[in-house]
């Protein structure tokens, strides 16, 4: 039996000896060898076998390159299968040896001449993948000929050989006037080689900005929309990503264009509809609004849109990215189309989530009904996150038409019943924003919110919700109770839900103050000083303050009534808008993020906006600039998630000038004793008639003042927040140089360098920005891009304005980490948008991560020693530190100065060990064993830390201060 | 543009590489194996970014199949070409197996050298390449000096999909209007959405350059011809006329011609393709409707009765019927009785599977179910599944009617008439959901 299924088998492996797959089976010893003595065979059959063998084994990721010479042995053939194979293998190894590639030069050079054009199509293009200098040279002449070859199949294969040729060498194809050929082509009676022409072009053009390669003229369009018609669909993608990069003289050849390329969206490929989107969407711009050609125009938008929908699943998800953006531009074109991003039940989550943002913006009186219908629905499904986003869509809904609002929270308030966890926060969370929205209407829901008070685990929903008990304490009757149950575990909540605490009590306080002045107390102490957390720290001196001195400005302040929260959520800033509708199609509208963001090096990275229309171009643009420049967008936007619920005045995300009301008593003294001076009296004395025990109660000092605060620095109060002159600032902290991030030939003049410090616990930018440009910058704003430690700036850049031509100015920007996080690669990579009245720059830095050193990162022993032991071992690295020349006891206090602190020392065998810790900001703590030897200039690190990435950044940290 | 191609098996094996840009390394390979295919949640984007490579992939059975870059290109492209891949692979080999890319992984090395070029998508029709690109490998040698500019002339040419010097002893066409309609319902019985998504599929076996003009019911045209004068299709036939969305059309069709006149001609490829997609929302005719009626009977019982209404005309018959009624997670046991047909409670699909084989129009069957369920402490509610339906129906939902296909080739003495066309109607359903 046994011997009849082994026979079996054979016979089967012997009849698959037929096919290919046999070539991914070798895998003994001695193979190379074997290979070798085949590649050598007499047999062309036997050859041909042997290189198919390599071929898989290349594939695979095998080291198959000390065959190249036995190969490109079998490159003189006359079977074309094994030409092409040979081929393949000389692309892949010519660079790693490329003395030997020189050898297949020759017949390179022979093949070109063949009779046969698909042999010299062959050659041609094998030939541009050879990334061997030596060999380019002799590549010249071939594409010579071969560009002006009688057959197209190899003018096209050699028009994108150019594009290759000035991947490896862009001086030479200048030389050689290749790039006037290419232009020449662009003339070319064969559709197909125009388009490859321009897509070589168009190529060749973006990593030379300001060439004009491209040199887009009515003649040229002419022949780019002649040769649209005829060419394949992928040639007509690459002519019509070419064309949106034109800016029509008038609105008259605007209008022609659009005419040419309307046909296109009903092209079978999506590839094609999109692009020609993008060509029409970008050129509408020109088209006067009144205009008849505008609104068919406009109509003509929308079934092919609605059309690839019907695409393949991830075709969809693209169109949905990119409809998103169109949606956020011309809202018109789409306004019926609501019930074709209805989510099915099937639809692979990417597709539901952006059907999803895409209903909310289109959610309007008349179709609010069914929407809500269906969020309703898909409130019940099973994905986590797509539930969420169903019930947030819910409270956007509500903001959005406010005929809606009743329906929404009580659709909300159904949900809530459901107990189910996730749901419930999300539903707490939304429905903050209508109470922001509609003030005193609907309170009454506060008690089922109540209820599930205990329910809550995450720090937006319980943000939320100490807002809701803060906002409401006069209706609340046991407002004090529910925060003081939140205020037991204050120091284990998030910042988020901390600093939200802290504002909450104060509110309570101010309209409460006879049951809650021990709660306020508590809080703020709490605060104060035992927060490590500067932003928390700031906002309890602030409101501690605020309450001491003028508690009826205290009321004012932060009892204001709150500006109108927006009706849009998630907009995409205008001016990044405008440049993503110019990128339609592409990955920068797949990530919403402009191309700089994702592309290393100078390719396609420059910045593309839109047309301005015939008659406002020039005025709108300043307006625009001032408008950009008052940091992200108008005042009452809703913050995004992460963003921090509420700063000091509950005003979210206000430009923090309204800081304006700040007792501004310059005289003040900084005394602990006389910070809850008698001001508070003033508030309670109306109320209470001036109880006695209230001022104990009050008068009370806190017990121990941080070393900032008591040191008598200054008089004003607002030395406290002057960063510059470095408040109770230890050693001297380590700095390293200011390097420059922006040159001024990249930003139109603007040049910035910088670098960054920590100083007294606050994380400082500081940078120099010199003007080299020949006109006076104003107008300076900047953005960080997500990050992987959430820095952002704490404000906004101060910079004294107008900046006059060839003048420098130090600017120092102190940062905080509560921005929005992603991880970065590399992690302290930080990528910072700079405006200026000309444009928008884009450069990315990266900071030393010891700025990330909290100043309370010393561990206790014994809890160093348990987490050393608990931090498994694969987590360890160890790094080397070359050429340092400190004894341990110097290395240690340098070491402080950036915040790592060193626990214990011991020597052992003339080797000092010391044992260090240090914690982020975002408290992932990191611990170090520090070898240091008397004589020996290497240092050893071992760091062990439960976030293993961060250890390279670590020991760069070290290596810096420790050389500095 | 596309830096490079992978496609990997579905352990992450890499099967074939093709690297067309120095800036993609071999570790762009790896990194999507890790990130992705051995990625222990469910696929969240079809484009990922890892360290600033993009990577775009699609999957056929458990084949993935990946295009990395590094630069921002044309993503719709980068996706419709991987379509076109399997398209073109499907053409040359059958299936995408493991099985199938190893076996054929020197012509798939063949393809990709000949369709993508320094990562530019180049003529990738099936009908050009199988001319010069063919599995022996002989070719190469055998063709004439002739044959050799042919093959070139087409691949770039503006007809690119048709060779010259085709020749059939009998010219002969068929026409498939084939059409998924699609519904969502509520339990209440309104429609919340329903489109039908149409494609017109033909397969010619004519002789040369044959200039080809295709007519049907849009509303557009038989309007435009109504005030021209009085046409004879639309009132002979009383058929009314249909109102399209929107439609796409294949390479071959003159688009400007169709935008200006409205008018579908075109050089058709040789074989089969597919000549337009279309969408229409209007009128449609929904072949069955689903009655749901689920009652709870305390917290372990469930009963579901389902009526199913075929709604066309008597003499036609539906085929392949097949109702889907989910049940909760937590069901024991199942008790089916149905009137028609046969089912099954399928616990692995977590649904009730009714099958009929036939069903003629304006009748009407009904199946009733009792579950039993589990007693859970779960809180969450059952999300209930819509349920959902399959069937197939001798009819175009939409009720697009084909008017003519007019074939002309001047040069070979055929003419319109000694063609032989077919024409056929298939009505399937696409995801055909009513809410309970």
């Amino acid at each position: 039996m046994q011997a009849l299924a082994n026979q079996l088998c054979e016979n089967r492996q012997f009849g698959s000896k037929m096919t290919d797959s046999k070539y991914f089976t070798t895998t003994k010893k001695g193979e190379i060898f074997e290979l070798k003595a085949e590649l050598n065979s007499d047999k062309k059959e036997k050859k041909k076998e042997a290189v198919k063998k390599v071929i898989a084994s290349m594939t695979v990721g095998k080291d198959v390159s000390a065959l190249f010479p036995d190969v490109v042995n079998c490159m003189q053939t006359d079977n074309l299968e094994l030409k092409k194979l040979v081929y393949l293998y000389l692309m892949n190894y010519a660079k790693s040896q490329p003395d030997m590639a020189i050898m297949a030069v020759n017949t390179f050079v022979k093949d070109c001449e063949d009779p046969n054009p698909l042999i010299r199509a062959l050659a041609v293009r094998t030939m541009g993948c050879i990334r061997v200098d030596k060999i380019t040279e002799y590549l010249c002449e071939p594409l010579r000929k071969c560009l002006k070859d009688e057959d197209p199949y190899v003018r096209k294969t050699a028009a994108v050989c150019v594009a290759k040729l000035h991947d490896i060498n862009a001086q030479l194809v200048e030389d050689q006037g290749f790039l006037d050929t290419l232009k020449d082509l662009i003339s070319d009676s064969n559709p197909m080689v125009v388009a490859n022409a321009v897509a070589a072009l168009s190529e060749i053009a973006e990593s030379h900005p300001n060439s004009n390669l491209m040199d887009l003229n009515p003649q040229t369009m002419n022949k780019l929309l002649t040769a649209l018609n005829e060419c394949t669909e992928w040639g007509q993608i690459f002519i019509l990503d070419c064309l949106a990069n034109y800016t029509p003289r008038d609105d008259r050849e605007s209008q022609s264009i659009c005419e040419r390329v309307t046909p296109r969206l009903s092209h079978a490929n999506s590839a094609v509809v999109l692009s020609a989107v993008k060509v029409l969407m970008k050129f509408m711009e020109m088209l006067p609004k009144d205009l008849d050609y505008y609104g068919t125009l406009l109509k003509k938008l929308a079934p092919p849109l609605v059309t690839l929908l019907s695409a393949e699943p991830e075709l969809q998800y693209v169109a949905l990215r990119n409809i998103n953006l169109i949606v956020q531009r011309r809202p018109e074109i789409l306004k019926h189309e609501m019930k074709v991003f209805y989510v099915k039940y099937n639809d692979p989550i990417y597709v539901k989530l952006e059907k999803l943002d895409i209903m909310i913006r289109l959610a309007s009186q008349a179709n609010i009904a069914q929407v809500l219908a269906e969020l309703k629905e898909y409130a019940t499904e099973v994905d986590v996150d797509f539930v969420r986003k169903a019930v947030r869509a819910i409270g956007r809904c509500a903001i959005k038409v406010e005929q809606s609002a009743e329906r929404c929270v009580s659709t909300l308030l159904d949900l809530i019943q459901t107990k189910v966890n996730y749901v419930v926060q999300e539903a707490i969370v939304v429905i903050k924003d209508i109470f922001r929205k509609y003030p005193n209407k609907y309170e009454s829901v506060i008690a089922t919110l109540c209820e599930n008070l205990d329910s809550l685990d995450e720090p937006e929903a319980r943000a939320a919700m100490i807002w809701i008990v803060g906002e409401y304490a006069e209706r609340i009757d046991n407002a004090d109770e529910l925060l003081e149950s939140f205020l037991e575990g204050f120091h284990d909540e998030s910042t988020q839900v901390q600093l939200q605490l802290l504002t909450a009590i104060v509110k309570l306080f101010l309209k409460k103050p006879t049951e809650t002045q021990e709660l306020v107390q508590q809080v703020l102490s709490l605060a104060t000083q035992d927060s490590d957390n500067p932003d928390l720290r700031d906002r309890g001196y602030i409101y501690w303050r605020l309450l001491s001195t003028d508690p009826v400005a205290a009321k004012e302040v932060v009892l204001a009534e709150k500006p109108l929260i927006s009706e849009e959520t998630d907009l995409i800033e205008p001016t990044l808008l405008e440049e993503l509708i110019c990128h339609i199609g592409t990955l920068a509208s797949v990530y919403h993020k402009p191309p700089s963001a994702f592309v290393e090096g100078n390719h396609g990275v420059q910045h593309k906006g839109l047309p301005g229309s015939a008659g406002s171009a020039e005025s709108e643009s300043p307006d625009a600039v001032s408008a950009g420049a008052a940091t992200e967008a108008p005042a009452a936007v809703i913050p995004s998630q992460g963003d921090l619920l509420g700063d000091l005045l509950n005003l979210d995300l206000t430009p923090p000038a309204t800081t304006g009301p700040l007792p501004h008593s310059g005289g003040m003294q900084m005394g602990a004793m006389d910070l809850l001076g008698g001001g508070l009296d003033s508030l309670l004395g109306g109320d209470l008639g001036g109880s006695p025990a209230m001022g104990a109660g009050f008068g009370a000092p806190p017990a121990a003042m941080p070393p900032a605060f008591s040191a008598p620095v200054s008089g004003s109060l607002y030395d406290l927040f002057d960063l510059d002159n470095g408040v109770g600032m230890p050693l001297g902290s380590f700095c390293p140089p200011k390097t420059v991030w922006l040159p001024a030939m990249k930003a139109k003049g603007l040049e910035i360098s910088g670098t960054f410090v920590r100083h007294a616990g606050v994380i400082q930018m500081e940078m120099t920005i010199t003007n080299k440009a020949m006109s006076v910058m104003t107008g300076f704003a900047i953005q960080f891009n997500r990050n992987s430690f959430g820095l952002a700036p704490a404000g906004p850049i101060q910079v004294p304005s107008p900046l006059s031509p060839n003048q420098n100015i130090e600017v120092s920007l102190p940062l905080n980490t509560v921005g929005p996080v992603m991880k970065m690669e590399p992690l302290n990579n930080l990528q910072v948008a700079f405006k200026n009245n000309i444009d928008v720059f884009y450069f990315s830095c990266q900071y030393p991560i010891s700025v990330l050193f909290a100043e309370d990162g010393k561990m206790e022993r014994q809890v160093f020693l348990a987490t050393w032991k608990d931090i498994p071992n694969e987590n360890e690295s160890q790094f080397q530190i070359k050429d340092c020349h400190l004894n341990s006891d110097a290395a240690s206090n340098k070491l402080q100065s950036i915040n790592i602190f060193t626990i214990a020392e011991r020597t052992v065998d003339g080797q000092d060990m010391l044992y260090q810790s240090m914690k982020l900001t975002n408290g992932i703590w990191a611990l170090a064993e520090l070898k240091v030897q008397a004589g020996n200039p290497n240092y050893t690190v071992s760091l062990k830390c439960r976030a293993p990435e961060v250890s390279q950044c670590v020991f760069q940290s070290y290596e810096a201060v420790l050389k500095n | 543009m596309i830096g490079g191609l992978f496609i990997y098996n579905h352990k992450g094996e890499v099967l074939i590489s093709r690297v067309y840009r120095d800036d993609i390394g071999r570790n762009a390979v790896d990194a999507f194996r890790v990130n992705v295919i051995h990625a222990r949640q469910q696929v969240r984007s079809p484009v990922t970014n890892i360290a600033r490579t993009s990577f775009f992939h699609v999957k056929r059975s458990n084949i993935w199949l990946a295009a990395v870059t590094k630069q921002n290109v044309n993503a719709a492209m980068v996706f419709e070409f991987l379509y076109k891949m399997c398209d073109v692979m499907t053409a040359y080999f059958g299936k995408i197996s493991e099985e199938n890319i190893k076996n054929n992984f020197v012509l798939i090395y063949e393809l990709l050298d000949e369709i993508l070029d320094f990562g530019y998508p180049q003529n990738s029709e099936t009908g050009a390449l199988k001319t010069f690109i063919t599995q022996q490998g002989i070719k190469g040698q055998l063709q004439t000096k002739e044959e050799q500019s042919q093959i070139t002339s087409q691949v770039t040419g503006q007809i690119g999909w048709r060779r010259e010097g085709i020749k059939y002893r009998r010219n002969e066409l068929f026409l498939d209007v084939l059409e998924s309609v699609n519904l969502l319902m509520s339990p209440q019985g309104q429609v919340l959405s329903a489109h039908v998504s149409g494609r017109v599929v033909m397969k010619s076996y004519l002789s040369g350059m044959p200039e080809c003009k295709f007519g049907m019911n849009d509303k557009i045209v038989i309007d435009k011809q109504g005030k021209g004068g009085a046409s004879d299709d639309a009132g002979k036939s009383g058929k009314q006329s249909i109102a399209i969305d929107d439609c796409t059309f294949h390479q071959c069709v003159r688009l400007s011609k169709f935008d200006s006149e409205r008018s579908i001609s075109f050089i058709p490829p040789d074989g089969e393709y597919e000549l337009m997609r279309y969408r229409t929302t209007k009128d449609i005719i929904l072949p069955f409707r689903v009655i749901p009626l689920v009652r709870e009977v305390g917290r372990t019982k469930l009963e579901v009765k389902v009526v199913i209404k075929s709604n066309f005309k008597p003499s036609l018959l539906a085929q392949k019927i097949e109702v889907r009624i989910p049940t909760p997670l937590n069901t024991s046991g199942v008790q089916v009785i149905c009137m028609k047909g046969k089912a099954k409670y399928k616990a692995s699909e977590n649904a009730i599977v009714w099958k009929i084989k036939r069903m003629a129009g304006m009748k009407e069957s009904q199946i009733s179910a009792e579950i039993e369920l589990l007693p859970t402490n779960d809180k969450k509610k059952w999300a209930r599944p819509p349920i959902s339906m399959n069937f197939e129906v001798p009819f175009a939902p939409s009720g697009l009617k084909v008017r003519y296909l007019k074939v002309f080739e001047s040069k070979l003495n055929y003419s319109d008439h000694d063609v032989i066309k077919w024409v056929r109607y298939i009505g399937r359903s696409g995801i055909y959901e009513t809410r309970c």
